[in-house]
């Protein structure tokens, strides 16, 4: 392949021109993300080529497959353009159909659209289901539009012109004065400014200066970077090439996290096309600035993304933090000058370049602007990414895109902010989106993991799970997280095994205090935040558990009878019919009863008893 | 008790020796060469710590020290199956750890084991990014999604009825 100029860039951007404004053929755009691959969507692909193949339509249709599309719970998808229409739960059988009804007769099957769960009509165009409506894509522009192998279609959506503008256009300087005005803030969790950041690197005297991507992202739960990286793995290169420019860098290295097979092999396939086009490599697009990435694969360890760490960890030892200052800025990888940054962040960048610092400011709130990408998941109805401008409610997330909690429960709390964080109980639903007023609440922005609890939730043992991760990802290098999230541990086991006693919540609070003023590193300074938020909010649970020895989500196996209440079993059979260990001995108009001796405690009927008549 | 090399764990370390040879040297190299290791045997047994503590001028004992700490690193051997049960907070709060238990009762062994045939093993993973399909657990490479306790006893006897048909039809040829 030949090494790219400017100019060469827009010859392919409009190469590309009919494809990306679906002119010319009707485009399929099927989902090869790992949730959709999970499904099933690679074998409804070959289907669909198959069916295109029978009816002699290759010629006027293309079959593409894209990154994410976001809405991964209903999953295989497919998008057929123009008209925008949106397939879901998509199987093999259903291939032929589709493209007999809705390629050849030009009417779309209607039994595979989207059905609103509260109206149950069928909605046809993707941008009005309520779940994409409400949404504002930047970071996810290029989502289930692209195929993310392919640098060109990349390229086509302006991709490489915000490198292009800051290789020729900009000053290093004037780079970091661009994403100071954006207002970028760390999408990794910490949410530092991004600029500020890149001008400190950027002073810092030093030939040798490296460029970081986290991939890393540990909180569980989470999966917004996986889907970037999926669906549109080039943006991210673009910024790191850009960041390169502002702190004069010639090196970079992406910490990928190695449960991410799929993202791994994208970018590499996406180094490989950048390199091919002199996008990577020396005199980037003919310019001054060389500069090359690599793939780094973690090894699987959360203390991992901290940034120390993650550093040490490339270096090839154990990946324990290091206290700062120095700062990477200063002293970071081999001791030279280094900038992290997020994925998100790194996405956001061309952008930023193309359009201008105001035009990302121009959503968002005081002191947070743009938007923020969550991973919307739990007991949710729609599950998937939602990216939204800051400053959006949390009710807006959860009922307006998130469609409410299914089963017709009761919302209890969300969890922003995975083990680092903390969760928002009702009362507060109504905080938007923006750094400053969820830490009032109690709990972090995070990086985006957003976890919906419904009243089937134990707070405790949420609190004691998080606390359980924590323990298990303590590096041990500090005494106080490695001993104190020990000590925390087998406390809020003791709760949730029926063993509290009443002076457990003080020792839990005082525990916490210590354990946050003297960490060495964000992992044990923040440990204790999801318990101190679940005290905040849900101290009577605690209560119960210790008091009355009694769970009031009926989570905790401990604290259960597995009786049935005969007064309230409506003898509907639900739990008879669910159990998986032949365990409930029922008979039509009859109580049904529990036989402890095959009862394996699985809580499978306490899920699906309707009338919770079971304690 | 480190288990005894089988045969193929052998014919594996044959391979990688050369691979390990011809990798860049140089500290960064460490964690790479691990993983590659892993790769090809499917866990760290000591005779992979030698070679790449020798290739790499370290002690053994450094190199195990960095193994220890990453969870990606097992020292002993997975079953053939081995079955991966997600423990991320999507999945812990669709009930995770039930799946976790069902799979430690059915094949009865305990996370982190291996079944004396060799066919399974279990351990826990933080997230594979699919928490839209919560719970979620692997079994070999292959994820399922809205896993339930009745679906454990199917995922596993549909593994072993493979295995026995192919024994089968191994034993016709
Ligand atoms: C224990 C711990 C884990 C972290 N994990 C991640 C992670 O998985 N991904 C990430 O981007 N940042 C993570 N961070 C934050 C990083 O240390 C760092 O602040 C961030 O990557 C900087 O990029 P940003 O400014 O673009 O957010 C973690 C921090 C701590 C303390
Ligand atoms: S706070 Fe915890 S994880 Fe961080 S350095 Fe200390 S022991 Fe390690
Ligand atoms: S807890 Fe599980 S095994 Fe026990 S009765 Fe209920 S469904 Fe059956
Ligand atoms: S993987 Fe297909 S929508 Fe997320
Ligand atoms: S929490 Fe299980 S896949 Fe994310």
């Amino acid at each position: 392949m030949a090494k790219l100029t400017t100019q060469d860039l827009e010859v392919i951007k409009s190469a590309q021109k009919a494809r990306l404004a679906f002119r010319e053929r009707t485009y399929l755009l099927i989902c090869g993300g790992t949730g959709c691959h999970a499904t099933g969507s690679i074998r409804v692909k070959d289907a669909l080529l198959a069916a295109i193949e029978d009816k002699g339509l290759g010629d006027t249709v293309q079959v593409i497959e894209t990154g994410c599309n976001g809405f991964c719970a209903m999953g295989p998808l497919l998008v057929v353009h123009p008209g925008d229409i949106f397939y879901q739960k998509l199987t093999v059988e259903d291939m032929p159909e589709l493209v007999e009804s809705h390629l050849i007769n030009g009417k779309p099957v209607e039994r595979l659209l989207y059905k609103d769960p509260v109206s149950k009509a069928r909605i046809a165009a993707q941008t009005k289901i309520p779940f994409f409506a409400h949404q504002m894509p930047r970071a996810l522009r290029n989502k289930g539009l692209i195929n993310p192998e392919s640098i060109d279609e990349y390229i086509g959506r302006d991709g490489y012109i915000g490198a292009a503008k800051a290789l020729f256009d900009m000053t290093p300087q004037q780079i970091i004065e661009e994403m100071k005005i954006s207002g970028m803030r760390g999408r990794g969790g910490a949410g530092f400014p991004t600029g500020v950041k890149w001008d400190f690197a950027s002073k810092s005297a030093g030939a040798v200066k490296y460029v970081l991507c986290n991939a890393d992202e540990g909180d569980p739960g989470a999966f917004m970077d996986r889907s970037i990286l999926e669906a549109d793995p080039h943006a991210v290169l673009e910024g790191m090439i850009i960041a390169a420019k502002a702190i004069d860098a010639h090196k970079g290295y992406i910490y990928a996290r190695t449960e991410y097979p799929l993202a791994i092999k994208r970018l590499g396939i996406a180094i490989d096309q950048a390199k091919g086009y002199g996008l990577l490599g020396d005199n980037i697009l003919g310019s001054a600035l060389s500069f090359d990435i690599e793939i780094y694969q973690g090894a699987g360890a959360f203390v991992c993304g901290e940034e120390t760490a993650l550093m040490r960890s490339i270096e090839g030892k154990r990946g324990m933090p290091r206290p700062r200052p120095p700062f990477p800025a200063h002293k970071g990888l081999w001791e030279k000058p280094t900038i992290l940054n997020n994925v998100e962040t790194l996405a956001n960048v061309p952008q930023i370049m193309v359009k201008g610092g105001a035009w990302y400011a121009g959503v968002g709130t005081q002191t947070s602007k743009g938007t923020k990408v969550f991973a919307l998941s739990g007991d949710v109805n729609n599950i998937g990414l939602v990216e939204v401008p800051m400053g959006t409610p949390l009710r807006t997330i959860i009922y307006d895109i998130g469609g409410g909690i299914p089963n017709k429960r009761k919302f209890k709390a969300v969890q922003l902010g995975g083990p680092s964080g903390g969760c928002i109980p009702e009362s507060h639903l109504d905080t938007p989106v923006d750094y400053e007023a969820i830490a009032k609440v109690g709990a972090i922005m995070g990086s985006g993991g957003a976890i919906v609890m419904d009243e089937k939730t134990c707070m405790v043992d949420m609190a004691r799970f998080f606390m359980e991760f924590i323990q298990d990802e303590s590096c041990g290098k500090c005494t106080p997280c490695r001993e104190g999230t020990r000590r925390q541990l087998q406390i809020l086991e003791k709760i949730c095994e029926g063993r509290g006693e009443p002076d457990d919540i003080d020792i839990l609070v005082e525990l916490s205090q210590t354990i946050r003023e003297t960490a060495l590193c964000g992992l044990g300074q923040t440990g204790p935040n999801p318990v101190l938020s679940a005290l905040r909010y849900f101290r009577d649970e605690f209560e119960a558990h210790i008091h009355e020895k009694r769970c009031p989500a009926k989570r905790c196996v401990a604290l259960l009878r597995f009786e049935v209440e005969p007064d309230a079993c409506t003898r509907c059979g639900m739990c008879f019919r669910a159990c998986p260990a032949d365990a409930i001995v029922w008979e039509k108009k009859e109580v049904a009863r529990i036989d402890k001796e095959k009862c394996i405690k699985c809580l499978t009927c306490y899920d699906k008893c309707r009338f919770d008549a079971i304690f | 008790m480190p288990l005894p090399l089988t045969a193929e764990d052998r014919l594996h370390l044959k391979t990688l020796q050369p691979q390990i040879a011809a990798s860049p040297k140089g500290r960064g190299q460490l964690i790479p060469l691990l993983q590659m290791a892993q790769k090809a045997l499917g866990y760290l047994p000591d005779e992979a710590l030698s070679l790449v503590a020798d290739h790499l001028a370290v002690t053994r004992s450094e190199v195990y020290g960095v193994a220890s700490f990453y969870n990606q690193f097992r020292f002993n051997p997975p079953g053939k199956n081995p079955v991966k049960v997600c423990m991320g907070t999507a999945c812990h709060v669709r009930g995770g750890e039930i799946i976790l238990e069902n799979f430690e009762r059915k094949l009865e062994i305990r996370e982190g084991e291996t079944t004396e045939d060799r066919e399974f093993s279990i351990e826990r993973v933080a997230c594979v990014g699919c928490c839209a399909l919560a719970p979620v657990a692997l079994v070999g490479e292959t994820l399922h999604g809205h896993m339930a306790p009745s679906k454990v006893e199917g995922l596993v006897l549909r593994v072993r009825l493979e295995k026995e048909k192919a024994e089968r039809e191994a034993a016709h040829s």
